[in-house]
């Protein structure tokens, strides 16, 4: 530990320490400009200068670099220390007279004007991009060239450089917004898109996953990463005040014994560039329905302002038309038959919501084939929104089209439909269409369902035991279904048999009995020759061999009594209760002797 | 052999046709009446050995039928079946039995009329077949 003189103040520091550090943890500011938390200092921009009175005489020196020592006087805002800093912003102003951040940083310091010759620059040679790429990102694609005046950021011999990672930490470290890393990378960089804004928002590769999500901590993007990929960067260690941040973390399989299990992998919505004919991926201003959900959304990338892209793709001017198109994707023959259920009620609240938030005169067109407002509340939703003027028109619009035939449609995107209650062909031109697309089963629910013994039905979501007797059961015992892994469903349904899911596991766990049915295989283990043949064949893993006694043994609380072993079991051993071969056989004889007897 | 009537034995799987043929009654729709279910709670266990028992019982055909392919009850069973059937098909001329008189169908528990149309235009292709002679043929 040193003891010195801070501003006339004692303060003890650790032997090693600047004198930057030790001002920050004792709340004295001093400006800086080329210093970063994650770099070594380097004296770059000379912002930091502060006094040093070591008891003859007094110096000027960097404190992001200069180590503390017993015994010495640290003035930090003497009448000279602040005009040798102002002369630093005076002579970066005449170099970069028209950056946004060099003025901003004069007028911190109160200079207006600069006496200075001026000259056209951007950068104020601060050395963070080139540090960065350096010591961090082990790179070094750029680096300062030149001598005196003519020093420079620049790529070897000024040529787009192929040795860069695209990683962008130059672009992000730059204080004036000089530079550009397309203007270093050979390559093009690639936006890391936010999923939970479905693309219409980048992110970094450590981000937050959602407003609400639970834990609410960060999580960082293993294939975006620069220290997972390379090794090196590490910053966000340097920040992170918690210490919370392990790089190092290897993925890793968790095994946790549970009684029973509830799936709820939820949907996939519809991809809808396939269907050429809605234009999605071609006009700019076809959104799906989950797209409009993040416009329209308070926490989305909009801020909840309902806007839609201009001739540049951003999302800045808000739309004075919208044709919301239903049951795309659903009660569709060429793609699904069965109805998404929630589209509807969402197209609705969108209308509702254009509405309210982008103004009564926006023209709202729904087109749909039949409006499914089935559940409490819902009809009297309907009913109002045609009061607010929402237009419906009943008949699934056919193809969506840039091409203007009157001169209203000029730069409209038009939706081509037929009004089936006039029994009239539409042309409606729009500003923005909502396609509101069909759920669909998760891509990999055939994979969920084989780990888990849950079967999909024709429509690929999870099939239930029973519609009415067992909507919360699958055919496996202990795995529960919930939400809309099960077929479309709307948040009050998903919450309700998540529930009922919930109670049964629950009352599973309670009862720490497991009821098995009385229709289950046994394998005689006087008959059973131990070729199992039987234990391949079960779905349920049923099936164990006992080594001992060189025979196959049924499980009885996995069996499911679907006699897949009974039907193939060469010697006969395998049978399944009340299903046995004497029975069977029994009946047949019945069976064939009434026949005879009496004749058909 | 004018008033011949074929007797068919059905296996049906508990899930789905034993359902259909049970919607198929409640339906009110009419079929003939030559077919005997004995249910059994999937087509998966449907040893070959209670085909070729019914057969040589005296029945003119054995249908057997279950869950759509993907709807198993049982994960699958059904392919359990299908593979079965075909392998027993093979053999069922060695016993002297015409390959016709096994069939294997999917029908699914809503399939009511599926199940009253199945049996109806079977009845008419054994009829067409004969009787099944082979049990009096065999000495057992």
């Amino acid at each position: 530990m040193v003891t010195f003189t801070l501003n006339g103040r004692q303060v003890e520091a650790e032997e090693g320490s600047t004198i930057l550090e030790v001002a920050e943890t004792y709340n004295v500011k001093i400006p800086t400009l080329c210093n970063h938390k994650a770099l070594e200092p380097a004296g770059l921009c000379r912002l930091c200068t502060v006094e040093v009175y070591d008891g003859r005489r007094t110096r000027f020196v960097t404190s992001c670099n200069y180590p503390v020592w017993g015994g010495m006087e640290v003035k930090t805002d003497s009448e000279d220390v602040i005009r040798h800093r102002k002369m630093i912003v005076e002579l970066l102003l005449a170099r970069c007279p028209n950056n946004e951040f060099v003025k901003g940083l004069a007028a911190e310091f109160g200079i207006e004007a600069t006496r200075f010759k001026l000259e056209e620059d951007d950068c104020v040679l601060c050395g963070l991009c080139v540090r960065m790429c350096a010591e961090r990102m082990g790179v070094s694609a750029i680096s300062m060239t030149g001598r005196g005046t003519d020093i420079r950021v620049e790529t070897p011999f000024q040529i787009k450089s192929d040795a860069c990672q695209v990683c962008g930490a130059c672009e992000s470290v730059c204080p004036t917004g000089r530079i550009d890393v397309r203007e270093i990378a050979k390559y093009e960089p690639r936006p890391l898109l936010s999923d939970w804004e479905v693309g219409l928002q980048e992110r970094g590769a450590a981000y937050m996953p959602f407003p609400q999500a639970v834990p609410l901590a960060a999580v960082i993007d293993g294939e975006a990463c620069a220290h997972v990929r390379t090794g090196n960067c590490g910053v966000c260690r340097e920040f992170c005040e918690a210490g919370a941040i392990d790089l190092d973390m290897k993925e890793e399989i968790i095994e946790v014994e549970v009684g029973s299990i509830i799936l709820a992998t939820g949907y996939d919505l519809m991809d809808p560039s396939p269907m050429k004919q809605y234009g999605y991926g071609v006009y700019p201003n076809v959104f799906t329905s989950l797209e409009f959900e993040r416009l329209s959304n308070a926490t989305g990338p909009t801020g909840g302002v309902i806007l839609i892209r201009d001739e540049n793709g951003e999302l800045t001017v808000p739309p004075k038309s919208v044709a919301i198109l239903h049951c795309i994707g659903s009660r569709d023959v060429n793609h699904h038959e069965y109805c998404s259920r929630v589209c509807c009620m969402y197209a609705l609240k969108y209308g509702h919501l254009i509405k309210e938030k982008v103004g009564h005169e926006t023209k709202v067109y729904n087109f749909y084939i039949d409006l499914r407002c089935f559940g409490k509340g819902y009809e009297e939703f309907y009913r109002r929104l045609q009061e607010e003027g929402i237009t419906f028109i009943r008949g699934k619009a056919a193809e969506i089209t840039d091409q203007a035939i009157t001169p209203e449609e000029e730069g409209k995107l038009v939706v081509i439909g037929e009004d089936t209650l006039l029994g009239k062909r539409l042309r409606v031109p729009v500003d923005a269409v909502i396609l509101c697309m069909a759920m669909e089963a998760r891509s990999d629910a055939l994979d969920v369902g084989r780990i888990f013994g849950v079967s999909q039905g024709a429509d690929g979501f999870f099939l239930e035991e029973h519609p009415k007797l067992g909507p919360l059961n699958t055919a496996t015992d202990g795995v529960f279904i919930a939400g809309a892994c099960q077929g479309p469903k709307d948040i009050p349904d998903a919450v309700s048999q998540a529930s009922g899911a919930a109670a049964k596991s629950l009352a599973l766990a309670t009862l720490g009995k497991v009821l098995v049915p009385s229709t289950i295989s046994w394998i005689d283990p006087n008959i059973c020759a131990g070729c199992q043949t039987c234990i391949g064949l079960c779905p349920y893993t049923a099936i164990e061999f006992d080594a001992r006694r060189g025979v196959s043994v049924v499980n009885e609380a996995l069996c499911k009594g679907c006699g897949s072993c009974a039907g193939f079991c060469p010697s006969g051993a395998a049978q399944v209760r009340h299903f046995n071969q004497k029975q069977i056989f029994a009946e047949l004889d019945g069976v064939m002797d009434a026949i005879s007897a009496v004749g058909i | 052999m004018e008033d011949y009537e074929p007797t068919i034995i059905a296996f049906t799987c508990n899930w789905c046709t034993y359902t259909a043929a049970d919607l198929a009654g409640t339906s009110r729709l009419s079929y003939p009446p030559n077919v005997r279910l004995i249910r059994v709670m999937c087509t998966g266990m449907v040893d070959p050995k209670y085909v070729i028992k019914a057969l040589l019982e005296g029945a003119d055909a054995v249908l057997i039928s279950g869950c759509h392919i993907g709807d198993c009850h049982y994960m699958n069973g059904n392919l359990k079946a299908r593979r079965r059937v075909k392998l027993l098909k093979e053999l069922l001329p060695r016993f002297g039995f015409d390959e016709q008189r096994v069939k294997l169908t999917w029908i699914g528990a809503s399939d009511g009329i599926q199940f009253a149309e199945t049996i109806t235009e079977m009845v008419p292709k054994l009829k067409a077949l004969g009787p099944n002679e082979v049990r009096n043929q065999m000495v057992l």
